[in-house]
C-alpha cells in the first residue's frame, strides 16, 4: 500500500501570500489551491544522496583559500518526520549572509563588506539517525526594502527533500531572542502555534571549549498520515 | 486496603482525580490520536536563492545526448504579467514506462539508466526555466487506471512563502489527458489549458502564471494543494 502524507491544518502551516510581505502581493497566486490527492507522483520523490556533497561542503569557514571573519557556530540538529522517525541520507542545502549581513550575490549590494573567504553555501546529506551537521560563521541581519527600516533577523536557508515529493520543505532557521522579530514579516507570517518551531537553540553541550559556540535545530518533515487506532472505554487498543 | 486511607499520598477516589486500576472513569493512559511532532513551518526562498541551490547539472534530468531527450521550457510570469527573473523549479517524474527513481514504487527501481527523474532551473535567464528530459510514460493512477504522463512541479520565488505545486500535461496525449482524474477534477477547460505543454521544436513550451493578468490576457495556472 502506497504512503499518504499528512497535510498539516492551514492555521499551522506558513501561508503562501502575507500582506505584511510586499513581494508576495504580484506573486501568490489569488485562486484556492486544489487539492491534489497523495499518487505515485506525490509520494515518491528525488532520491539524491552523498554524491552530491563532499566532505568540505559542511565547513562554510574555510572557503577561498582562508578562514571566514565573524562569530564560528556549529548548527546541529536532526530531520525527522511528524511521526518522530529520523529522515536519513536526505540532502540538506544551505544559504547564508555573512557575518556582516551581505550575501556573496549581485543584487546585494547594500554598504557591508564582503568576506573574501566566506561564499555563504552548505551541504550535507543526514547519516543514519537523520543527523545533520554544519560549521559556519552566525550571519549578521541586513536591511531590506519591504518598509522603512526594515531588516531581516540573522537567519539561515535551509532547503530539504526528504523521501517523498510531499516533503519537499524549504524555510528559514532562526537564532533565539532576537530583538529583530517584531518587525520582520516573514518571520511573522509563520503562524503563532508554529514560529517557535523555527528559531533554533543555543546549546552549551555542543559548543566547543575554545573555538565555536552550538545551536541546535531539529526540522520536522511532513509524516505519513496514518489511521488513527481505535479505542475502547477502557483505553485499550481495539 | 483500608490503611491506603490514611496515607496523604492516596486520593480518594472521585471523578475528577482517580487513576487505579479498576475504578470507573479513570485515564486512559493511552493516546487516543496518533502521536504528532509539528512541522517545521516554510518560508520564501528570498531573492538569493541562487547561492544555495545551484546545481551545475541542474537542468539534466538525462545527460546531454540520451536518445530521445527534450527540453521542457517556458517562463514564469506574475501578476503585472511581468516576467520572474528571480525563481526556480523543480520538475520530479516518471521515467518513460512509467517507472520512479524512489523506492517506493511498488513496480520496482526505474529501468531507464541515467534517469535521475528531478530536474531543477533557476529563472534567472529572462524568467525562463529548461530542463532536459525524457517524457514520462504513464503512471497508474491508484484506482484501477492510469493518469495521463505528467510532470510535478514546484515553483519557489521571492514573495512566495511557501512552494508552488503545478504539474505539466502534454498536448499531444489527448486521450490520456481526457481520461486523467486530475484533469478532470479541474472546472473546465481554460483552467486544464493552463496545465498542458504545447510541441515546440525540441520539446514542449508551457509557460506559468502566478497570478492572472486580465490586460495582458494571462490566466492563472491551476495550483495543487499536496
Ligand atoms: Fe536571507
Amino acid at each position: 500500500m502506497l504512503p499518504r502524507y499528512l497535510r498539516e491544518p492551514a492555521d499551522r502551516r506558513t501561508p503562501v501570500a502575507y500582506a505584511g510581505y510586499k513581494s508576495t502581493g504580484l506573486r501568490a497566486p489569488l485562486r484556492t489551491p486544489v487539492d491534489l490527492p497523495h499518487r505515485l507522483t506525490e509520494v515518491t520523490g528525488p532520491v539524491l544522496g552523498e554524491d552530491m556533497v563532499t566532505a568540505a561542503d559542511a565547513d562554510l569557514t574555510l572557503r577561498l583559500g582562508g578562514e571566514a571573519q565573524g562569530q564560528r557556530i556549529i548548527v546541529h540538529g536532526r530531520v525527522l518526520d511528524s511521526d518522530g522517525r529520523p529522515v536519513p541520507h536526505a540532502l540538506v542545502e544551505i544559504w547564508q549572509a555573512n557575518a556582516a549581513g551581505r550575501y556573496r550575490h549581485v543584487v546585494d549590494n547594500w554598504p557591508a563588506p564582503l568576506d573574501p573567504h566566506f561564499d555563504g553555501l552548505g551541504r550535507v546529506v543526514t547519516d543514519d539517525l537523520g543527523r545533520y551537521e554544519f560549521t559556519t560563521i552566525k550571519p549578521g541581519a541586513y536591511p531590506w526594502g519591504n518598509h522603512h527600516n526594515a531588516w531581516r533577523p540573522a537567519h539561515i536557508h535551509f532547503s530539504l527533500f526528504g523521501q517523498a515529493f510531499t516533503q519537499r520543505l524549504v524555510t528559514q532557521m532562526y537564532f533565539p531572542d532576537d530583538s529583530l522579530f517584531g518587525q520582520d514579516p516573514i518571520f511573522n507570517s509563520m503562524p503563532t502555534t508554529a514560529r517557535h518551531r523555527a528559531v533554533s537553540r543555543f546549546d552549551l553541550e555542543r559548543s566547543q571549549p575554545d573555538w565555536a559556540l552550538a545551536f541546535q535545530w531539529d526540522i520536522v518533515l511532513r509524516g505519513q498520515d496514518q489511521t488513527p487506532f481505535e479505542t475502547d472505554d477502557d483505553g485499550d487498543v481495539a | 486496603m483500608s490503611d491506603d486511607r490514611l496515607s496523604p499520598l492516596v486520593l480518594a477516589a472521585d471523578e475528577s482525580n482517580d487513576r487505579r486500576q479498576g475504578t470507573p472513569r479513570r485515564g486512559s493512559g493511552f493516546l487516543t490520536e496518533p502521536f504528532r511532532l509539528g512541522t517545521t513551518p516554510s518560508s520564501t526562498v528570498g531573492p538569493y536563492l541562487a547561492i544555495g541551490l545551484t546545481w551545475a547539472d541542474g537542468p539534466d534530468v538525462v545527460a546531454e545526448g540520451t536518445p530521445g531527450a527534450i527540453w521542457l521550457r517556458g517562463r514564469v510570469f506574475d501578476g503585472n504579467g511581468d516576467l520572474v527573473p528571480d525563481g526556480m523549479i523543480e520538475t520530479w517524474q516518471a521515467d518513460p514506462d512509467g517507472r520512479f527513481a524512489h523506492p517506493d514504487d511498488p513496480r520496482g527501481a526505474v529501468a531507464t539508466p541515467g534517469f535521475r527523474g528531478v530536474g531543477r532551473s533557476h529563472t534567472v535567464d529572462g524568467g525562463a526555466y529548461a530542463v532536459r528530459t525524457l517524457k514520462p510514460g504513464r503512471v497508474p493512477d491508484g484506482e484501477g487506471g492510469l493518469q495521463a504522463p505528467h510532470v510535478d512541479v514546484s515553483v519557489f520565488a521571492r514573495g512566495l512563502l511557501d512552494r508552488l505545486v503545478t504539474r505539466i500535461y502534454f498536448a499531444d496525449e489527448a486521450a490520456a489527458n481526457a481520461e486523467d482524474a486530475v484533469l478532470r477534477s479541474l472546472p473546465d477547460d481554460a483552467s486544464r489549458a493552463t496545465l498542458i505543454a504545447q510541441l515546440s521544436a525540441d520539446g514542449y513550451v508551457l509557460d506559468i502564471h502566478l497570478q492572472g493578468c486580465t490586460a495582458k490576457g494571462m490566466d492563472e495556472t491551476v495550483f495543487f494543494a499536496v
